[in-house]
């Protein structure tokens, strides 16, 4: 009812009073939350720990100087290992996820039921972080590279094939009905008037998806899935902060790289 | 060449978009379908290549009785009729060659498609018709390069090159200037002429429907309420199609105007 009679004339406002009452009630019950909840965590510290964080700080980062930089020669093989799981597991992903998202998508699956079945797959896989996957996979198929590669292919199924079937259905239909009118096949409508659509998306998703794994699996290694992860859980657990700083500024370059990479990728694509 | 019987489609929504059609178009006629949006344009010629599905009727093209085909003799079917769609709905990410060659997907297999390996003869009449509209040299650009009357032109070849009986064209002006509106009528018709092709155009503007037609069909709420040569289009007729409205400055001489630079394409291609 945002016009309003008045013997001034016509006034407008967005909402009514009603609605504008509630919205603030709105409001007062969210601070009252944050509030209480604040008071709980507050409850919770122990604040005499909290007083001398800053010297802890302190403490430690003095003993992390200088990197340790001769541990470098320990460290190449965990960070090769470390890009391996990231690009072998994106690459089981993608492969994985393509047929599922076509499967998920509402314009391409070829039935309801097979829908459900891809939907399903996608949330399970997303809703386990590649952490927990790898810690299950190291019970599995033991510790090393390969449990970590799995984890965190299993990991991005999910992630893939999600924003693959979004993009799907939002392609522009007039392009695949051009191609129907001309009497190809289904494979075929598929071929020339959906995948020209969405192989930007798919070579970006890959990318990024790639980017994100490498960061990922970087901490791996501290449940024993391979990795410059194991390194660093070594290093921490023999208070060895020179090799921890060293290890911390390896994965930092890592990843500065791989954003680097991807960032570059994605511009050709586009 | 096409027989329509009693036609109708009435769309889940409850919509009737087509009440008892009946429309007969010879060998070698080209056909304007004017009348006002939502008339059911789009539906009627959808329904004869069975884009869209009518819900009673009969369509004959030639003998053959389109709407009891199944599937597969369907898309055999569909390669006997060309379509030329208003947005162009090109493959904006091929090339102009595969989008022209596009048109032949009804009968090449699925993986010479995808390596894109089409008959040699194809790809000869691909460039027959290419050098035909003018656009030779735009042969390996991406469809979204082009300008609009590039495009639709890139459009018509898709079409042709089905080596269809019948053109279905679905606004093929809409989202054009005027000047290139009437090179690419034009351009339709004196194809149409070559080939001696049956067409249904769509078309909403009544003034480019007299131009380039000898017989226009005026419908209105999914019924024919006019069919006659273009002279007939009195103000009592259009008001009839499209509702009261001062009509007298819309009719035109029905002689083509002979513009000097719309006759260049024509030149060029020839």
């Amino acid at each position: 009812m945002p016009k309003i009679d008045r013997s001034s004339g016509l006034s407008w406002r967005k909402h009514t009073t009603k609605k504008e009452l509630t919205i603030w009630l709105y409001w007062l019950i969210g601070l009252s939350i944050v509030t209480y909840a604040w008071n709980l965590i507050s409850e919770k510290t122990i604040w005499f720990f909290v007083q001398d964080a800053g010297t802890q700080a302190i403490d430690i980062g003095s003993r992390m100087v200088p990197p340790k930089l001769s541990y470098m020669d320990k460290l190449w093989q965990p960070v090769w290992d470390t890009i391996n799981i990231a690009t072998i597991g994106t690459i089981i992903a993608l492969i994985i996820a393509v047929p599922v998202a076509f499967a998920a998508a509402k314009n391409t699956t070829p039935h309801p039921l097979i829908r459900t079945i891809a939907l399903f797959i996608i949330v399970s896989s997303r809703s386990v972080n590649s952490l927990i996957w790898a810690l299950i996979l190291v019970f599995i198929c033991g510790p090393g590279i390969f449990a970590g590669t799995i984890a965190i292919g299993l990991r991005s199924i999910g992630f893939c094939a999600k924003l693959l079937y979004e993009a799907i259905e939002e392609i522009d239909h007039n392009q695949v009905e051009a191609i129907q009118a001309t009497g190809a096949s289904r494979a075929q409508q598929m071929l020339y008037g959906i995948v020209p659509q969405v192989l930007p998306t798919f070579a970006g998703v890959g990318v990024y998806r790639w980017d994100i794994n490498i960061r990922e699996s970087t901490i791996l290694g501290l449940v024993g899935a391979g990795g410059i992860g194991l390194q660093l859980n070594g290093s921490i657990n023999t208070l060895a902060w020179t090799q921890v700083s060293m290890i911390l500024l390896v994965i930092l370059g890592t990843v500065i790289i791989s954003e680097w990479i991807s960032a570059k990728v994605r511009h050709a694509i586009i | 060449m096409l027989r329509i019987e009693d036609l109708n489609k009435k769309y889940p929504t409850g919509d009737e978009a087509l009440k008892d059609v009946k429309l007969e178009v010879p060998k070698g006629q080209v056909m304007a379908l004017i009348g006002p949006s939502g008339a059911g344009k789009s539906t009627l010629i959808r329904c004869v290549n069975r884009l869209v599905e009518p819900t009673k009727g009969k369509v004959f093209l030639g003998d053959l009785e389109l709407t009891e085909l199944s599937r597969w003799k369907l898309r055999q079917a569909r390669r006997r009729m060309g379509m030329i769609f208003q947005e162009y709905a090109l493959v904006e990410r091929l090339t102009v060659m595969e989008n022209v060659l596009s048109g032949r997907l009804g009968y090449v297999g699925f993986w010479r498609s995808w390596f894109r390996r089409f008959p040699g003869e194809d790809v000869r009449e691909a460039y027959r018709l290419l050098d035909r509209v003018g656009l030779m040299e735009m042969a390996d650009k991406r469809a979204d390069e082009l300008s609009g009357g590039q495009r639709q032109r890139v459009g018509i070849c898709r079409a042709l090159i089905q080596n269809p009986d019948l053109l279905l064209v679905d606004e093929p002006t809409a989202s054009l200037d005027p000047k290139t509106s009437r090179q690419i009528m034009r351009l339709i018709n004196e194809l149409c002429d070559e080939r001696s092709l049956a067409a249904i155009i769509n078309i909403h503007d009544v003034l480019l429907a007299q131009m380039f037609s000898k017989r226009i069909v005026g419908l209105e709420q999914g019924s024919i309420v006019y069919d006659g040569p273009p002279e007939d289009l009195t103000p009592e007729v259009l008001t009839r199609i499209y509702g009261e409205e001062n009509w007298e400055a819309t009719i035109g001489k029905v002689e083509e105007e002979n513009e000097e630079e719309d006759s260049t394409i024509s030149k060029a291609a020839s």
